[in-house]
C-alpha cells in the first residue's frame, strides 16, 4: 500500500512537467511574446536592449523556461503587467478564500443532494420518482450555468429583490454570517447543478450495481430492514466509485466556478482568470492555467489513494 | 424390428416461420433499438427541426438579421416579431436562428477535428503500445489535467477568435476524451484472431488499424462524438458570453445573451435572456438525448 502511494506520487511530477511546459508553450506563441504589452512601441533602441536585458528576453526559450520554473517553485509567479508592481502570488491569495468558500460549499451542497436522490433512484428503478431524478439530472448536465445564474439573478435578485445580484458580502457593511451566507446561495446553486446531476447518475448506476449483488440479497434474506441493507451494506460499496468521480469532473468543476464567479461578481481566482484574459496579463493567465491543473492532479493522486484505501480488494 | 410409426404431417415439417424470412440487418437491428429510447427519438426530430431552421436562415428569417428598428426597442413578443425584439430594435427570433448557424457548425466541425485528432492518437497509441503509447497517453494526461475552460480562454486571448479559428481551438482541445476511448477500444481489439490473421497474411499496419479494427470500435466513437457536440456548444456560447468569442454584429447565442445582461434589460425585457438561453438547452439536451439512445441502439451486448 505504502509503496503504491509512493509509485503513484511520484508518476505526478513528469505530470507536472509536462503541464508547466504545455503552458509556457502556448503563451510563448502569443504574437510579440508575454512581454508585448509592457513595451512601449516609441521606445529607443537602447531603451528596448536594456529592457529585454532586464527581463531576460534574449536568452534562448528553454533557459527563459527553466528561470521562470524556477521562480515559480519557489512561489513566485512574477509580477502582473496591468496592476504594476503588484505580484502575481498576491493577487490569487487575496482570491483564493472566496474560491474554496463556494466550491467546498457547492461540492457539499451538490452530495447532500444526489446522493439520496441516487440511492433511491436505485432502490426503485424505473419509479415515477426515478424518472424524474433522471430527467432533472439530464437537464442539469445540459443547463447553460451562465444563462442559469443569469436567469435566477434576473428572477430573485432583480424581480423580487430576494437575493443580492453578486459580489461576497455588502460593502462597508460589518461582517455578518447571514449577509455572506445571503451572497453564496444563488452562486453555490449554480455551481452545483452541473455536479449535482452527474452524481446523482452515477451514484445511481453504481448503487444499482451493487443491490444486484448476492451479499445483498442474503442480507435481505435474513430480515434486515431494507432501509438498513441499503445504507449500511450497500453504500459503503456503491460510494467507492464515487471517488474516482470527484477526481474526474475536477477540471469541469473549476472552469464552471470560473464562470459562476464571473456571472455573481464574486471576487475569486476564477474570476481573476477571466479579467486577465481579457487584458492580456500574461504572467496571471499562466500562474492560474498551471495552478489549476497542479489542482486537478492533486485532486485525482488524493482520488486515487482514497480508492486504494476504501477498496480492499484492489491488490497492488 | 420394431418401428415407431410417427405420422408426419407436412406441416410438422415446416421450418419455424420466422426462420423463412430474412435475418435482420445490423441497421436494422440498430433502428428497432433507438425507436425503442423515446428521448432520443424526440430529441432526433427537435433537433432536425432546429438544424433545418438554421440551416435555412435566410429563407425563413422575417427581417436580415441585423436590422434595427429604434422604433420597436425591446418589444414583447407579438405578431411581428414572434419572439420579441432586442434592445436595438432587432427581431430575435431573426437573430436566434443566424446565431444557430455558427453555434451548430462551430460544434459540428469542431469536433469533427477533434475525432480526426483523437481517433488518430488513440489509434496509435492501442496498437503499437509499449513506448509509443506511454508517450502518447502521458501527453494526453497533461492535457487533460489543464480545465479545458482555462485552455480555451488562454488561446482564445493569444489568436482572435473568428469561426475557423474558434473550430481549430475546440478542435485542439476536445479531442482528449476520445484519444482515451479509442485506445482502450484498441488495446482490446489487437489480440483478437481476426487482427492476427490479418497480420499473418502480411496486411500493412495502417490498413490494420483504419480498415479492420476502426470499424469494430465505430460504436463508442459516434456515441462520444455525439456528447462532445453538446458540450463544444455550451462552451462557446460561454465564451460569446463573456466577450470572447465571435463578437457582435453576427449574432451567436452567446453573445446575444452577453448583449441581454444587462439591468434595465432583465427588469423590463425578461423575454430577450431567456430565450437564447432556452435554445441552448434544448439543443444540448437533444444531442445528450441522442447520444444515450445511440449508446444503447450500438451496444450489441443491449437487450433487443
Amino acid at each position: 500500500m505504502v509503496t503504491y502511494i509512493i509509485r503513484r506520487t511520484l508518476m505526478a511530477i513528469p505530470l507536472l512537467f509536462g503541464i508547466t511546459i504545455l503552458s509556457f508553450a502556448i503563451v510563448q506563441a502569443a504574437p510579440g511574446g508575454p512581454t508585448s504589452l509592457l513595451m512601449d512601441p516609441s521606445m529607443k533602441p537602447q531603451d528596448r536592449v536594456k529592457f529585454e536585458e532586464k527581463y531576460g528576453l534574449n536568452d534562448p526559450v528553454h533557459v527563459q523556461y527553466v528561470k521562470w520554473l524556477g521562480n515559480m517553485v519557489q512561489g513566485d509567479f512574477g509580477n502582473s503587467l496591468i496592476k504594476r508592481g503588484v505580484p502575481v502570488s498576491e493577487l490569487i491569495m487575496n482570491r483564493l478564500p472566496n474560491t474554496l468558500l463556494l466550491m467546498i460549499s457547492s461540492t457539499l451542497l451538490a452530495a447532500c443532494i444526489a446522493i439520496p436522490f441516487g440511492i433511491y433512484s436505485a432502490m426503485r428503478p424505473y419509479s415515477k420518482l426515478d424518472y424524474s431524478v433522471t430527467v432533472t439530472s439530464f437537464l442539469g448536465i445540459a443547463m447553460p450555468n451562465f444563462w442559469f445564474g443569469l436567469i435566477l439573478i434576473m428572477v430573485f435578485a432583480v424581480h423580487f429583490g430576494w437575493f443580492p445580484t453578486g459580489g461576497v458580502a455588502t460593502l462597508n457593511a460589518p461582517f455578518s454570517l447571514w449577509d455572506r451566507i445571503h451572497h453564496l446561495i444563488m452562486p453555490a446553486i449554480v455551481l452545483a447543478t452541473a455536479d449535482m446531476a452527474a452524481l446523482t447518475r452515477y451514484t445511481r448506476s453504481s448503487m444499482l450495481d451493487v443491490l444486484k449483488q448476492d451479499y445483498i440479497r442474503t442480507a435481505m434474506s435474513k430480515g434486515f430492514k431494507e432501509k438498513k441493507v441499503v445504507l449500511k451494506h450497500g453504500l459503503r460499496n456503491g460510494m467507492i466509485p464515487i471517488i474516482t468521480l470527484f477526481g474526474l469532473m475536477l477540471p469541469s468543476f473549476i472552469g464552471g466556478a470560473a464562470i459562476t464567479e464571473k456571472i455573481f461578481s464574486w471576487p475569486g481566482i476564477g474570476s481573476l482568470f477571466i479579467d486577465s484574459a481579457f487584458q492580456r496579463d500574461y504572467p496571471v493567465i499562466m500562474a492560474l492555467t498551471v495552478i489549476s491543473a497542479v489542482m486537478v492532479v492533486i485532486g485525482n493522486l488524493i482520488a486515487d489513494i482514497l480508492y486504494a484505501i476504501f477498496d480492499p480488494r484492489i491488490e497492488y | 424390428m420394431s418401428q415407431i410409426n410417427v405420422k408426419v404431417s407436412q406441416d410438422d415439417l415446416q421450418l419455424d416461420p420466422r426462420l423463412n424470412s430474412k435475418a435482420d440487418t445490423l441497421t436494422k437491428i440498430f433502428f428497432r433499438k433507438f425507436m425503442k429510447n423515446k428521448l432520443a427519438v424526440i430529441g432526433s426530430i427537435v433537433l432536425f427541426i432546429i438544424i433545418v431552421m438554421c440551416g435555412l436562415a435566410p429563407i425563413i428569417a422575417p427581417y436580415p438579421f441585423e436590422q434595427m428598428s429604434l422604433l420597436d426597442k425591446l418589444k414583447a413578443p407579438n405578431s411581428d416579431y414572434w419572439l420579441g425584439t432586442d434592445r436595438y430594435g432587432r427581431d430575435i427570433f431573426t437573430r436566434l436562428l443566424f446565431g444557430g448557424r455558427i453555434s451548430l457548425l462551430v460544434g459540428f466541425a469542431s469536433v469533427a477535428g477533434a475525432i480526426l485528432i483523437g481517433v488518430t492518437v488513440g489509434a496509435i497509441a492501442g496498437y503499437y503500445g509499449g513506448i509509443v503509447d506511454a508517450i502518447l497517453m502521458r501527453f494526453v494526461d497533461v492535457v487533460i489535467s489543464i480545465p479545458s475552460f482555462f485552455l480555451l480562454i488562454t488561446i482564445v486571448t493569444i489568436f482572435d477568435p473568428s469561426v475557423g479559428n474558434l473550430i481549430l481551438v475546440f478542435a485542439l482541445t476536445s479531442w482528449t476524451s476520445t484519444a482515451r476511448i479509442v485506445r482502450g477500444e484498441f488495446l482490446s481489439l489487437r489480440s483478437r484472431e481476426f487482427v492476427l490473421a490479418s497480420k499473418t497474411i502480411g496486411t500493412k499496419s495502417y490498413k490494420i488499424i483504419f480498415g479492420h479494427i476502426l470499424p469494430n470500435a465505430m460504436g463508442p466513437i459516434i456515441v462520444t462524438a455525439t456528447l462532445l457536440v453538446g458540450s463544444v456548444i455550451l462552451a462557446e456560447a460561454a465564451l460569446s458570453y463573456f466577450g470572447l468569442g465571435i463578437s457582435p454584429p453576427t449574432p451567436t447565442w452567446g453573445n446575444m445573451l452577453e448583449d441581454a445582461q444587462n439591468y434595465t434589460v432583465m427588469l423590463t425585457a425578461p423575454w430577450y435572456p431567456f430565450f437564447p438561453g432556452l435554445l441552448i438547452l434544448i439543443t444540448v439536451l437533444c444531442f445528450n438525448f441522442i447520444g444515450d439512445g445511440l449508446r444503447d441502439a450500438l451496444d450489441p451486448k443491449s437487450d433487443d
